[in-house]
């Protein structure tokens, strides 16, 4: 017998449930309890970067679009920096401004969940190689078990897009496509529409990270 | 620093067909393995002031003319990592139902009633040493609709973050003697009973206040950081 290794093992994970709301966004499910809520509003008026709304829908099999979603992002500042101490880039200052994090719950009456954010800059990924600016999703409900990860990118950054190392991990063109969000620049600030599909033909590409 | 592999085998797959909804929600095509960045290793920052001196006293954060009814307990313990330190300063939130089982939530219509003085929510930081604690009520069980007689064991929900959004956990706790845990699809979900048992909190006579209230002692484990022997840093340095 060889010693034995000492490290622990993570936590199991369990679904959200059905009332995640609860405990995470207690304004949705009904009730008002804490002083200070975590919201889907990301910047203030003093955010360095270009204003942007992040909004979509999670898309089960059937093709229908959950109302119990809760959503979170985590991005970089417009400079590409992450306000962490581990990032240590040497491009770019943090933002006090902005966090980078922001969480929401799909609409129960329209399912559309919607993020006010700064456009992130591009962040330096391994071995030095550029990614292309893009926003960390994590997607948790009833009927998932383990929260899923994926990406946002942006559908005008097509040259940093076209070299970012993680879309090209993605074997099947057609789906880096899944993770490219439309710009819509009717309204006073840009829209970027984002639709996380679960499973199906044009399913999500999810990441284990 | 990058997060060791996540041990999908200690971990629910998405689909799991015991429970239902799962089998609509879960992705056909497999995740695609992505080497951590400052994308994964990096994470929101929480502080001490942006939670009130109630959050994490869920007997008073909602008590409108009196204590919630049912049995008064201390939930206590620590999150650590995979390599068995202390994970400081992260937000643990934590949800569920009343006495009753019935949660304060306009989508649930149980017809358990609800309870004025209980909102059902809280969180806390942990301290340096990894350490958090509230106090609450014990839940209730519930019926829910998997199969027609289907009911969840009493739980509290547990929401995680640690220092990178690699670790981000949710997660059930359980309470040591329920025979509700063994039917319950969604406990068993997950394949490894070893993994099962480690969301069961032990009741923890050392932990209550005598003639007060009653502990049960719940440790989380995050996943833990790789150290960057022999090699270049690989983010931008």
């Amino acid at each position: 017998m060889a010693q034995p290794l000492d490290y622990l093992k993570e936590t199991a994970s369990q679904t959200a449930g059905p009332y995640v709301h609860i405990g995470l966004i207690p304004k949705q499910a009904g009730f008002d309890i804490f002083e200070n809520n975590f919201t889907n509003i990301m910047a203030s008026e003093n955010t360095r970067g270009e204003k942007i709304i992040i909004e979509g829908r999670v898309i089960d099999g059937t093709g229908t679009p959950l109302r119990d979603a809760l959503l979170e992002i985590w991005q970089a500042n417009s400079d590409g920096r992450y306000n962490h101490e581990l990032d240590r880039q040497k491009t770019g200052d943090i933002d006090k401004e902005f966090r980078g994090w922001g969480r929401t719950g799909t609409d129960f009456d329209t399912s559309v969940y919607r993020f006010e954010t700064i456009k992130p800059g591009a962040v330096s990924g391994r071995n030095n190689r550029d990614m292309a600016p893009h926003v960390n999703f994590w997607i948790v409900a009833r009927g998932i078990n383990i929260g899923l990860n994926t990406r946002m990118y942006f559908a005008d950054e097509i040259d940093a897009n076209a070299n970012d190392p993680v879309l090209n991990l993605i074997e099947q063109e057609e789906r880096r496509k899944t993770l490219i969000a439309s710009r819509d620049d009717t309204g006073l600030v840009p829209i970027y529409r984002f639709d996380i599909v679960l499973q199906g033909e044009s399913e999500t590409v999810f990441f284990d990270i | 620093m990058e997060f060791y592999q996540r041990d999908r085998t200690l971990q629910p797959a998405g689909y799991a067909p015991i429970y239902k909804t799962s089998v609509a929600r879960s992705p056909r095509q497999s995740l695609l393995s992505l080497q951590g960045s400052l994308s994964e290793t990096t994470g929101p920052v929480f502080g001490q002031n942006e939670l009130g001196p109630l959050d994490h006293d869920l007997i008073r954060n909602y008590a409108m003319d009196g204590d919630p009814i049912g049995e008064r307990i201390i939930v206590h313990g620590r999150v650590l990592d995979e390599n068995n330190r202390p994970v400081p300063h992260t937000l643990v939130e934590f949800w569920q139902a009343n006495a009753g089982g019935r949660y304060r939530h306009k989508k649930d219509t149980y017809l358990a009633p609800i309870d004025p003085n209980f909102g059902g929510c809280g969180r806390a930081l942990t301290d340096e040493n990894g350490y958090y604690f509230f106090r609450t009520i014990k839940p209730g069980p519930y019926p829910w609709r998997n199969y027609v007689n289907s009911w969840r064991p009493a739980h509290i929900h547990f929401s995680v973050f640690g220092s990178g959004f690699a670790q981000r956990l949710i997660t059930q706790m359980y309470f040591e003697g329920d025979p509700l845990i063994k039917e319950c699809p969604i406990v068993h979900v997950i394949p490894d009973e070893h993994a099962i048992n480690r969301l069961i909190a032990p009741i923890d006579l050392n932990g209550s206040v005598p003639l007060d209230t009653l502990a049960y002692k719940f440790d989380i484990v995050l996943r833990g950081r790789r150290s960057t022997l022999f090699e270049n840093r690989l983010e931008g340095n």
